[in-house]
């Protein structure tokens, strides 16, 4: 039987692969630019075509605290946010990963104020990786909807039990309409078996959840969580190898290398800028050029060892943050480089601060940055961060 | 089952079950009474949500458990959200024969929970939320919430040349939860455990939300002796400070009104958090509770004895 192809937005193939993954409970609350999976999933409910609660809570924070709820009973739970909305669940993300509820949350990564901006960047679910969630970023609608149901098989994998957020630029992918290939149901219930754990109440066996740990007892806690992501390793490995066997798409896992091999000067891309480089690396390759690209599908856990070997092999490396670290650099840029202290010779990088607020990455700005380390002379090397695509000089020299 | 068959809980066939021992409250804790009261009316087929507060430390520190009862924390203004996310889960996963009840505070629920606990009610979740009510943040150290009466001395409404201490009054907490049109509210005492203990069962055989604001005397916070808890918590009644009270179906009842209120500077004055006001605040106090009884006698009903 051919998978049917629908001509969907992004949201709506959130939303689409989230009723393939059946959660019980959603709790959500509208925010652009996710409004639309909220819309859906509500009507999905409506038309009796998804059967789960659908709970209208008034915040975020009470989104995520009904999740957990759900959760805490063996309830496969669901929500989704964006921007403003993922920091005012913040204390709750935090809450989720520690009580190990392994809620799935789509985020549309989007602008933080001040200034307002509804548009697209990644400083929100980059600024909450310290919360204990996995984190992937998808490159299309097509990867979103896989990713949803994959991340419901990774997270609630009794080696992990992590929450797990998905990632999609704002705009760019949510309100994007692309062809996506549907999975068939009854295919998603055999990957993926209902939602069974040994972390929750019930009256056969009443527990206790949320501790209060004292010094004595809190580091090991800790240390479990911190282990649980790592293990997630080898399980998103395996779930990717058996997607692709079961629906034909495979990912590649922590990471994907575009035209890696014998590439002098690599870049490393989140998310759907990734789509925009691939086209600037097939041009420069054809110009003869020693490009290639690095997308970085998971900021958490984090493929220290694989960005370290791929890197290894290259002169210079660039790497495109849509976010900052206002008085630093760039998140990604961080997370490379610790990575690269691995190395005995570790190549030189360069940041890219990009695409805040919306404003779009164009191949030409993908060229720039390419042309900038590919420069001989190292007298004419870039700064080490810098901004791409400003309307105006910031060199004070000229 | 329509009210009037619900069976009264009294002091003969109250259960024996208890589901809250081992803690480590304070001696003479009202709220760890009122929690250890509740359990026992609601029995073992319950989740207890309680956020960070007072009941959390004292009843939830690794490894020494206090709840026999299914019990988690929630997050300080998600009591009402977690409550409603286990009662949703609860209907998805079909199980009906449940109780989804939380324990807490004044702060953390007439102040930083209030949204949470507005939403739930709004949507009429099938939750019983009971807040404890010591008057301010007992478990940071006495410092004023919305709920803290005026005149009172807490860390951070010090007494002293130029302030009474507190300078408003307590937030209308229970007026604001029935004007959501809630399906059951009752302002209880742990001075009157009986009637606290039947308004609990009352709460219990709602299907939507039901809110129970109850009176919990803190020694600790209030400076009074720990054996004069329950005491307190009568004479809060009895001169007409805290008005017992029952909300539902648009009607408000009082549950209890003294024939003549005991004097306010009495209940006042035997306790350290009130004892440096003067006259003139006593007499506000007072002039506050007689308007408060002259409102409420106008528009409730009172309850036939």
């Amino acid at each position: 039987m051919v998978a049917e192809k629908l001509f969907i937005s992004g949201n709506d193939a959130v939303a689409m692969g989230a009723r393939l993954a059946r959660p019980q409970v959603i709790s959500a609350y509208p925010i652009t630019p996710q409004t639309i999976v909220v819309e859906r999933l509500s009507e999905m409910v409506e038309d009796g075509s998804l059967k789960a609660e659908f709970m209208h809570v008034e915040s975020e924070h009470s989104a995520i605290s009904a999740a957990m709820g759900a959760s805490a009973i063996g309830a496969r739970a669901f929500t989704a946010t964006s921007s403003q909305g993922l920091l005012y669940m913040a204390e709750g993300l935090y809450y989720a990963a520690g009580g190990r509820f392994p809620i799935v949350m789509m985020n549309a990564n989007r602008s933080l104020a001040l200034p307002w901006s509804i548009y697209g960047d990644q400083s929100d679910s980059l600024s909450q990786l310290n919360s204990g969630w996995i984190q992937v970023y998808v490159e299309d609608a097509q990867e979103v909807l896989d990713m949803v149901i994959q991340a419901y098989r990774i997270a609630e994998n009794p080696a992990v039990l992590t929450p797990f957020m998905v990632n999609l630029d704002g705009f760019i992918l949510t309100h994007t309409y692309e062809p996506v290939s549907i999975p068939d149901q009854a295919k998603v219930d055999e990957f993926l078996p209902p939602f069974s754990t040994p972390n929750k109440m019930s009256f056969e066996k009443p527990m206790s959840m949320g501790m209060v740990t004292t010094p004595m007892d809190n580091l090991e806690y800790k240390f479990q969580q911190n282990k649980a992501i790592l293990d997630s390793v080898p399980v998103i490995e395996e779930v990717d190898a058996e997607y692709a066997k079961m629906f034909g798409r495979k990912y590649g896992g922590l990471v994907e290398q575009y035209r890696c091999d014998e590439a002098e000067v690599l870049l490393v891309t989140l998310g759907s800028v990734t789509g925009t480089a691939r086209v600037v690396v097939d041009q420069m390759r054809n110009e003869g050029k020693p490009v290639g690209l690095l997308k970085v599908r998971y900021m958490r856990p984090f493929p220290t060892e694989l960005v370290a070997t791929v890197c290894s092999k290259a002169r210079r490396v660039g790497i495109v943050d849509k976010d900052i670290s206002f008085g630093y650099e760039g998140t990604l840029f961080t997370n490379v480089n610790s990575a690269l202290t691995t190395l005995e010779n570790p190549p030189r990088t360069f940041n890219f601060i990009c695409g805040m607020g919306g404003r779009d990455v164009s191949k030409e700005n993908i060229r720039e940055m390419f042309s900038r380390i590919l420069e001989d002379s190292s007298s004419k090397l870039p700064d080490r961060v810098q901004f791409v695509g400003m309307k105006v000089s910031t060199d004070e020299r000229k | 089952m329509s009210v009037s068959e619900i069976k009264r809980v009294n002091v003969k066939n109250m259960p024996d079950e208890e589901y809250f021992y081992g803690h480590k409250a304070c001696p003479g804790c009202g709220a760890s009474l009122a929690v250890r009261l509740a359990l026992k009316v609601i029995g073992e087929k319950s989740y207890s949500v309680l956020p960070a507060g007072c009941m959390a430390a004292v009843g939830f520190i690794y490894p020494q458990m206090a709840f026999r009862t299914n019990a988690m924390i929630s997050t300080f203004p998600g009591t009402a959200s977690l409550l409603s996310g286990i009662a949703v889960g609860a209907k998805a996963l079909g199980i009906e024969d449940f109780y989804a009840v939380g324990f807490a505070g004044d702060g953390g629920t007439a102040d930083i929970g209030i949204q949470a606990l507005s939403g739930s009610i709004d949507r009429n979740d099938r939750i019983i939320y009971i807040c404890y009510d010591n008057e301010a943040y007992m478990n940071t150290g006495i410092q004023k919430s919305g709920l803290t009466p005026f005149g009172t001395r807490t860390t951070t409404t010090p007494a002293g040349r130029n302030l009474p201490g507190a300078i408003t009054h307590k937030k209308n907490l229970f007026e604001i939860i029935a004007a959501h049109g809630i399906e059951y509210a009752a302002v209880a005492s742990i001075g009157y455990p009986v009637d606290f203990m039947n308004k609990v069962n009352r709460a219990k055989h709602c299907r939507g939300t039901s809110f129970i604001h109850v009176y919990a005397s803190c020694p600790t916070g209030w400076g009074i002796p720990e054996n004069t808890s329950i005491a307190i918590a009568k004479e809060a009644v009895d001169c007409g400070l805290w008005i017992l009270a029952e909300y539902e179906k648009g009607e408000f009842t009082i549950t209890r009104k003294p024939k003549t209120f005991s004097p306010v500077a009495d209940y006042l004055n035997k306790q350290g958090r009130f004892r440096h006001l003067e006259d003139e605040q006593v007499e506000e106090i007072t002039k506050h509770r007689d308007e408060t009884w002259d409102r409420v006698l106008k528009t409730w009903k009172l309850k036939s004895t």
